[in-house]
């Protein structure tokens, strides 16, 4: 229990120091390691002594006078929420939070007595929660201690607002352990808003016009989500006595009877992991500075969504929340991997990636099966991995080159190895055979056939074929060889070094050990939740067949290099139809003038461009998903 | 045992029989165009000279590439011969296609980064049907494995006529064969030159060759897995339906004009929702 408080109010006791260090310096940036090495040691003892005990435990079963603190905490929340409301004259995000903070509080002084249960609950997906919150999220913070820097000397236009910055990674971190520990739902409600807040304030970072139109769709969008938590709480306390995310798991499986809270806990779920209709958030958060994509899009709040979505997936199995659930889920993973096509700006094909990827966890979820939901959480764990990877290197990248955009990557093998390495491996990790992410879509798509929904297998089908066309076109980008191009100057910092290598570390021993990954985290923590075992998911000798891949990968460049040692290739110019002008970055055109040579993707803008797919996508989604909680809510009322 | 010894048989008469697939393909196309056409052994005289000639190349890493992507190959079909998962196998065929697009990247030349994205295009239009060949197999025999799929006791094409359609179209898209041979072709003097191996030359583009030749072979086995069923003479009738299945692609490659990029992805994906997805529909109907 301890432990549990310790990694909790560490984080919020950082940031309060943290705010107050406005001086950019050696100290600064030493507080924030030792904070994060702190955190990170915190989480793995936390992780090791609960996997030698190998026990879900629960604590605190009576606790008026935190209640009473969090209470206060809501209105503090929502007086900051009103204030913004008010300062940027956008009243209805005013109001959707003293409509859910009222609903709330209510609830607490007036209506009836809330009933019993524990408030804090650790099980096996809290380890593995904790893990990425922690491990991912510090590395994250760690990247910006060196990103911010260079930042600031990139553009002087915007005022520095580090100290605040740092203090809201911490917050963000505080925030998320919260979340994973909390068992009662008022608690969680608690720290979900915080995240909501966090962003909104992360986003609107440079107070330009674009962060702080994009901060307030931020916040209304995940203000939505949090009425619709709100109502749930209120509904589950109210009509079916239960008050706590565990109780109304166990409530709700196989049966309809807790189908009006799970539908809206699933629609909370949805807007925070920016599925469609709820999408735009996301994509407008990329103005803020990096750290703030790479922790919004792995470690946490996106997370925050799909983590709730997959506690309940066990009410899901079978009935209108689960198949709302998976439609959505499933029609974003496709809809988000064919927007990504028409992408060149690397920050926005990421955040489509993640939002498509989040579309296959929420599906995953969905289903509410044993396999499903074992392939969603690998799916979670190896998608923040690889994606704070990827979010990262492009950052360093931006602050090396002067530009994300994939187009301007050309040729980057050459020009920044290191860092074109680090962005190859996250790209393999993506969606490449031996590498996580594939092993987990490997899993969703065997559960998917198994739970007879056809039309998820053909979203998964062929949401993997565009998810396999932008990730290829954007490695081709990295690997092009030109001739007479010089490295340049490596300019990226030893914090951001750290970070990036540790993580591509962290990707590569993932893909090796998840077999173990999978027998002492979520094995267990699935037979728990849904009460039986199963075989493995994917058989010992096919892991080895894998395993196997991933070394011959990492065998075959020396291989290569000591079969061809003494062989002789001549080389050459490319061929540009006998037109090169002296090497192969110019031709002669027509005119006998030398003109530079340009390759570039295909992007196809008049088939998959956001003008064609985005709005239609958006409509349906909204469509399905109103008609699909209409029906729900009034079938079981 | 048997695995072995199949894979060991892979390992050796693959490139025989893509060789040999490639020599009667040359001698039919000509005999369909009026001409006599090379020997039947043409396509081995000319491997046998590519790997004796020096390489002529724009960079050094294509010699890394071009072997990724022949390990992959017989490692795919290494692993479909020896009984192995199916979604795997096809996985790994993808790994080394990506090895492969990778060659043609890496050389910065105009013909062979259009070749690459036509190639990616070309994945693209075809990775569903693949993945639904999959699903197929394992919707109707309840497992992955090759070797539980070849112990069925019906054909599987009983229960997937339309898989196998459509598997038949998309094998034009992997046998680089008109009206779908927008990435590379075997004939050269033409908008994209040589496309993705443009820029391959001497003993890599030999690679090359040699890994197709294991390709087709392995392509060729995925047809005849519908055909294959638990009784021994299933084989007897699972070559001449894969002999059939690559005349109608000479006879397709030498009849339709290439097509667009757009006509290509369309029509394929059409064919994958009806002829595959309605195909599975059913099944699941009644398995």
């Amino acid at each position: 229990m301890g432990v549990i408080a310790f990694l909790i109010i560490l984080p919020f006791v950082a940031a309060f120091f943290l705010a107050f260090m406005k001086q950019q310096g050696k100290m600064r940036d030493y507080f924030i390691y030792t904070c994060c090495a702190v955190i990170v040691a915190a989480v793995l003892y936390f992780a090791v002594t609960n996997l030698i005990n190998s026990e879900s435990r629960s604590y605190l079963l009576e606790t008026r006078g935190l209640d009473t603190a969090i209470l206060i905490g809501e209105f503090g929340l929502m007086g900051l929420v009103v204030y913004y409301g008010f300062h940027y004259k956008k009243y209805y995000v005013a109001f959707l939070s003293i409509a859910q903070t009222g609903l709330i509080a209510w609830l607490e002084l007036f209506g009836k007595k809330i009933p019993e249960a524990n408030h804090i609950l650790s099980d096996k997906l809290t380890i593995m929660m904790c893990l990425i919150i922690g491990v991912v999220g510090c590395l994250i913070c760690v990247y910006a201690v060196g990103y911010m820097k260079e930042y600031r000397a990139h553009h002087p236009e915007y005022r520095d607002r580090s100290a605040f910055f740092f203090a809201m990674l911490f917050v963000f971190l505080g925030a998320m352990f919260g979340l994973v520990f909390s068992n009662n739902l008022t608690w969680i409600y608690f720290f979900w808003e915080i995240t909501s807040i966090c962003s909104f304030l992360l986003i609107g970072y440079n107070q330009t016009q674009e962060a702080i139109t994009n901060s307030i769709r931020a916040l209304w969008m995940n203000l939505l989500g949090g009425l619709g938590f709100a109502v749930a709480i209120v509904y589950g306390t109210l009509v079916l006595n239960v008050a706590d995310l565990h109780g109304l798991v166990t409530l709700g499986a196989g049966n309809e009877i807790a189908i009006i809270p799970v539908i809206l806990l699933a629609f909370a779920g949805i807007t925070k992991s920016a599925q469609f209709p709820f999408s735009g958030w996301l994509l407008g958060a990329m103005v803020a500075p990096t750290p703030t994509s790479a922790l919004l899009h792995s470690a946490t709040m996106v997370k925050a969504g799909v983590y709730l979505l997959i506690r309940l997936s066990p009410t899901f199995a079978g009935n209108l929340a689960g198949t709302m659930v998976t439609t959505i889920g499933g029609f974003t993973f496709f809809a988000a991997s064919l927007l990504a096509i028409s992408q060149s700006d690397g920050k926005k094909v990421l955040a489509y990636s993640t939002i498509s990827n989040l579309g296959l966890i929420t599906a995953c979820a969905g289903v509410g099966m044993h396999e499903a939901v074992w392939a969603g959480v690998f799916l979670m764990m190896f998608h923040a991995v690889s994606k704070s990877l990827m979010f990262l290197s492009v950052g360093a990248v931006e602050n090396s080159t002067g530009s994300r955009n994939i187009e301007d990557m050309h040729g980057l093998i050459v020009k920044l190895p290191g860092l074109a390495f680090v962005m190859i491996v996250g790209i393999a990790g993506m969606f490449l055979a031996p590498f996580g992410m594939l092993i987990s879509k490997w899993a969703a798509l065997k559960a998917f056939v198994d739970s007879n929904s056809l039309l998820l297998v053909v979203f998964l089908i062929f949401g993997s074929a565009t998810t396999l066309f932008y990730w290829t076109k954007w490695l081709g980008k990295l690997v092009a060889v030109l001739h007479h191009s010089a490295r340049l100057p490596n300019t990226v910092g030893k914090s951001e070094w750290f970070s990036l290598i540790s993580q591509a570390v962290l990707m590569i021993s993932l893909c090796l050990t998840f077999p173990l990954v999978s027998t002492y985290i979520v094995e267990p923590f699935l037979s728990d939740m849904f009460h039986q075992t199963l075989p493995a998911i994917i058989s010992s000798g096919n892991v080895n067949i894998m395993i196997m891949m991933l070394c011959a990968i990492v065998i075959l460049p020396i291989a290569v290099r000591f079969l061809t040692f003494g062989k002789k290739n001549k080389i050459v110019m490319s061929y540009m139809g006998g037109a090169n002008a002296g090497d192969d970055r110019n031709f002669i055109d027509s005119f006998g003038d030398s003109k530079p040579m340009y390759l570039a993707n295909w992007y196809m803008e008049d088939y998959f461009g956001e003008k064609i797919i985005l709005k239609p996508a958006i409509m349906l989604a909204a469509a399905g998903l109103i008609v699909m909680m209409v029906i729900a809510i009034g079938g079981a009322v | 045992m048997w695995s072995i010894i199949s894979v060991a048989l892979y390992l050796i008469l693959g490139p025989v029989v893509g060789g040999l697939l490639a020599g009667f393909d040359r001698k039919i196309s000509a005999r369909l165009q009026g001409r006599q056409g090379p020997p039947l052994l043409q396509p081995f005289y000319d491997l046998f000279k590519l790997f004796s000639k020096q390489s002529v190349v724009v960079n050094n890493v294509q010699d890394f590439l071009v072997c990724g992507f022949l390990v992959f190959i017989v490692f795919t079909g290494g692993l479909f011969f020896s009984g192995g998962d199916l979604l795997l196998v096809f996985f790994a065929l993808t790994l080394a296609g990506i090895f492969f697009m990778m060659s043609a990247c890496s050389a910065n030349s105009p013909y062979s980064a259009m070749g690459a994205q036509r190639e990616l295009m070309q994945m693209m239009a075809y990775e569903p049907m693949v993945l639904l060949t999959a699903i197929g197999f394992y919707k109707s025999t309840g497992s992955f494995a090759v070797s539980d799929i070849i112990h069925s006791s019906v054909s599987n094409i009983a229960y997937l006529p339309g898989i196998f359609i459509g598997f038949l179209f998309i094998l034009a898209i992997k046998f680089r064969k008109s009206p779908f041979d927008l990435s590379t072709s075997h004939h050269a003097h033409q908008e994209m030159v040589k496309g993705l191996t443009t820029e391959l030359s001497g003993n890599i583009l030999a690679l090359v060759e040699l890994s197709h030749w294991y390709e087709n072979a392995f392509l060729l086995g995925v047809v005849g897995l519908f055909i294959i069923n638990s009784n021994w003479w299933s084989f007897l009738i699972a070559v001449p339906v894969c002999i059939i299945a690559y005349f109608m692609e000479i006879l397709v490659d030498n009849t339709f004009p290439r097509v667009k990029w757009e006509v290509m992805l369309k029509s394929t994906w059409l064919v994958t929702l009806v002829a595959g997805v309605i195909n599975l529909m059913i099944l699941s109907f009644i398995k």
